[in-house]
């Protein structure tokens, strides 16, 4: 697998690597808080394997997607929870 | 605490408001609970606050009862979760439309105010009730709550006010006694039954039987439903005491997430789920409020409500036994009703005149036998 | 929704569930092999498309391909009956039939919390390595690892091959344990050769026994973390912090069938079957012990699954026996210390799906107690991470799970009665 996808952040186009998990091509994005808690701190990914639900957001229009168990696509929609 | 002057069994929402009602006028409270306080039907119960209208008896207990949560409301912790959002009943058909208004009449006259809402009108109250519906019937005056919480503060208060409580199950009752699974007697002026549906268990011939219920929990979300929305029809599955039957109801709670429900059958305590019919009323439910298909469901879980023949609680003396109070049957209304339940139960205990009529209340009225439901 | 028909449902594709599928569909079975991950190999193996494996990894997935056992990417959201599991393919809910389940769901990590460690950064230390073979870039990235057992080698290792500076590296048990563990771990050549190898990878960082985190630091994100090493605080700058009290039997699927647990694992026999007739369980979720474990195990499961009438069972009951000795190995040398539990400080947020701290609890209430009066467990994850923790922290038993798990969309779940009678298939 190679070469790049387009993911829509929030609406923002941006270039990552084909083949990683949305969760990683966040993080090398800069773009860490994945949701916010109650008290609207930032939440990132934790347990990395599709336990924990730090990761969730929504993707292509489902709500509460684990970002650590999806591999980004071309075209991806990602809104941040908030 | 040896002797107390009452004797509670059962720390759900009914005992825990009235072992404070008692602890308020300065007698002393003894409460016995097998498990966690708050722990049995009112941990799994939606926490709807509600006045209800199958009779003018019930409708005058529901009335004062709203008028007992407002007064306690501002003194509730932010755990309590209350929130007065208000109901609203959705009229599926014309006629059902029409029972709004005839509802609307009966409310009035004990003092309940309502709002009769169009098809344009509901739609711009609740966006996301499928189009389509008559209408809906507004009552700004209900309120939601997180039962297990209120208990908690509840029983802090009386204990601060000199109550006890003890966490043993009791298996025996006796005339200003009960007997814990230790074989030990606890002894008591006078002893009330609060034990939810589980009081059929100590009190011979009680009319009380578990009618078991569903209810299914969403992920957190932003609000989007205003108002604890339930069926117009409910009343039909709510109150035909037999066969199983589902009904819309769908509450969102202050965390965002939607507390999905109802169901109703007679299967005793047994546990586990009965997936058929919760899928039945998932669907009733996704069909009236079609975003509910996406959301994402996060736990399931049952309950049993504490249920009679003629669907009306069972509250006051039990003859057969001296020294002896019933407070439980409220069905589906327990945890509304509770606060006015305390106050009938204190009332008779002080030989006090009751704050509303309880004589359709009385445990040993005539009513259908369990039997022949 | 419609129905499939299975002769044996492995739930889970780590080195476990992929040797009991194979196994099984060896033996003429028809196998369905699921797992929630993009890609089969469970979180060992766990790998992007093309990435290069270990030779036994590669040959047992060889092994299932050849097999003829159906891989599925799925997640198992109900069971309504030992025979019978609800399951997500992909957004499509289907109705699995099947004569035998063979649980293969692996371990987790042992969350614990501390003061700041819901910050951006922090994550487990296998939950770094997930990110890290997801394609998290950590070229230069300042890394500290904090946790206890074998897997702090191989993660410092892999960090380190991916350009990390591995700035430290916190082993909780005290050295004299380890020492003892190793000797006669390392006795294994196999287990020696790579863990030479994965020290001489990571050896830049600075490796401590008798050592944890005390609190992580930061803002938006992680900043630093305060380290205790033999009872010396010191503060370290860094960008990512791994941190985990080591792993712990993956269950929620086993307690809804059913399932009886030993400790905080599935409880098996000797042929891996557990209390629920129809329901084998093999590898990490029957105990910690390591993937050469559970391959045999997996191997073992699938066999009986299969009606091999205790034949597989009997042959490598040696071998079973000494996987489980080596369990218990692990148990008793990477024991926590008590410090990994008083750490914590009121603040510190136990339940992460509902914000409930450390301070909202009581230690002397029961679980379900605690459960009611203030959320804990009751959030997305339904107590998968705090249940842990307050198992290790006040002795709570696990969190009873119902259903669904995996909190799929109501629509998914709703369809049990709806358009079942779509054609069967298999």
């Amino acid at each position: 697998m190679s070469g790049d996808v387009t993911i829509h952040l929030d609406g923002v186009p941006r270039r990552v690597p084909a083949g990683v998990t949305l969760a990683a091509a966040l993080c090398n994005l800069e773009h860490l808080a994945f949701r916010r808690d109650l008290g609207g701190g930032p939440r990132a990914p934790l347990c990395g394997m599709g336990t924990c639900f730090e990761c969730r957001l929504s993707v292509d229009g489902v709500a509460g997607t684990r970002a650590c168990l999806i591999e980004v696509h071309e075209g991806m929609r990602v809104e941040l929870t908030r | 605490m040896t002797h107390p002057d009452v004797l509670v069994i059962g720390a759900g929402m009914v005992g825990a408001w009235t072992a404070l009602g008692l602890a308020e006028r300065g007698l002393r409270v003894l409460v016995v609970d097998g498990g966690v306080p708050g722990g049995g039907s009112t941990g799994a119960a939606m926490g709807h606050l509600v006045v209800m209208d199958d009779s003018p008896a019930q409708l005058a207990l529901c009335a004062h009862a709203m008028m007992r949560w407002r007064t306690a409301a501002p003194e509730l912790p932010p755990s309590a979760e209350y929130d007065p959002a208000g109901t609203l009943w959705l009229a599926c058909s014309d006629d059902e439309l029409a029972e709004a208004h005839r509802k609307q009449e009966v409310y009035a006259v004990a003092g309940v105010s309502t709002e009769v809402l169009d098809a344009v009108a509901l739609g711009q109250a609740e966006p996301l009730v499928a189009p389509g519906l008559a209408g809906g019937l507004r009552v700004p005056g209900d309120a939601i709550c997180y039962p297990p919480a209120i208990v908690r503060t509840l029983l802090e208060r009386a204990i601060a006010l000199g109550a006890i409580v003890i966490n043993q199950a009791v298996r025996a009752i006796r005339p200003g006694g009960a007997q814990l699974t230790d074989g030990t007697w606890l002894e008591a002026g006078v002893v009330v039954v609060a034990a939810g549906p589980q009081s059929g268990m100590l009190v011979p011939d009680l009319p009380v039987i578990p009618r078991r219920g569903h209810l299914v929990i969403t992920e957190r979300a932003p609000r989007r439903i205003h108002h604890q929305l339930v069926e117009l029809g409910y009343l039909h599955s709510a109150h035909t005491l037999g066969g199983a039957s589902v009904a819309f109801n769908v509450q969102p709670r202050v965390t965002g997430q939607l507390l999905v429900g109802s169901s109703r059958e007679l299967v005793g305590f047994a546990p586990g789920l009965n997936r058929e019919l919760l899928a039945m009323m998932l669907a009733r439910a996704s069909a009236i409020v079609p975003a509910l298909a996406g959301m994402r469901v996060i736990r399931s879980w049952t309950g049993f409500r504490p249920a009679t023949p003629d669907a009306l609680p069972l509250i006051g003396a039990w003859p057969a036994l001296e020294r002896t109070w019933i407070a439980t049957g409220h069905e589906g209304l327990g945890i509304t009703l509770a606060p006015a339940t305390a106050d009938l139960i204190v009332a008779g205990i002080l030989g006090e005149p009751p704050p509303v009529p309880s004589a359709a209340f009385a445990p040993d009225r005539p009513m259908p036998t369990l039997a022949a439901a | 929704m419609r129905r499939r028909r299975h002769d044996v449902v492995v739930v889970g594709a780590g080195p476990a569930g992929l040797s009991a599928a194979a196994t099984a569909a060896s033996m003429g079975r028809s196998v369905l092999l699921l797992d929630q991950a993009p890609r089969p190999g469970g979180q060992i193996w766990r790998h992007r498309a093309g990435a290069s494996l270990p030779a036994r990894a590669r040959h047992l997935l060889d092994r299932v391909r050849e097999s003829g056992a159906v891989h599925a990417v799925a997640t198992v959201v109900d069971a309504p009956a030992p025979d019978t599991l609800m399951v997500d393919f992909g957004g499509r809910v289907d109705l699995v039939h099947t004569a035998a389940v063979v649980l293969a769901t692996g371990a987790v990590e042992r969350l614990l919390p501390f003061p700041g460690w819901t910050l951006p950064g922090v994550t487990g230390v296998g939950g770094l390595q997930a990110l890290l073979k997801g394609g998290l870039q950590v070229r230069g990235r300042r890394i500290v690892l904090a946790g206890t057992g074998p897997l702090l080698y191989p993660v410092a290792a892999s960090l380190a091959t991916a350009g990390a500076r591995v700035l430290a590296v916190l082993e909780q048990a005290p050295f004299s344990a380890v020492a003892k563990f190793g000797t006669r771990a390392l006795r294994d050549p196999h287990r020696f050769v790579d863990a030479v190898r994965w020290r001489a990878t990571a050896w830049r960082s600075a490796w401590h026994h008798d050592a944890w985190v005390v609190r992580a630091e930061g803002g938006e994100r992680l900043e630093a973390v305060t380290i205790s090493v033999g009872g010396r605080e010191r503060r370290i700058a860094c960008d990512w912090l791994g941190a985990a009290a080591g792993l712990v039997p993956r269950t929620e699927l086993a307690r809804l069938l059913g399932c009886a647990l030993e400790g905080e694992a599935i409880a098996v026999d000797a042929t891996q079957a557990t209390s629920i007739p129809g329901i084998w369980a093999a590898g990490e979720c029957t105990g910690v012990k390591g993937d050469a474990a559970a391959v045999l195990e997996g191997e073992i499961a699938g066999a009986t699954a299969a009606g091999d009438g205790g034949g597989m069972a009997s042959r490598h009951a040696v071998a079973r026996g000494q996987g489980i000795a080596f369990g218990r190995q692990l148990a008793d040398t990477f024991a926590l210390q008590p410090a990994l539990r008083t750490r914590v400080t009121p603040e510190a947020m136990l339940c992460r799906c509902e914000d409930v701290r450390v301070g909202a609890i009581d230690p002397a209430w029961t679980a379900r107690q605690a459960k009611l009066w203030t959320r804990v467990g009751m959030g997305v994850c339904q107590g998968t991470v705090c249940g842990v923790a307050c198992t290790a922290l006040y002795g709570w038993e696990p969190p009873q799970v119902r259903p669904p798990l995996a909190a799929p969309p109501l629509a998914a779940w709703a369809r049990w009665l709806t358009d079942v009678d779509s054609p069967t298939e298999s």
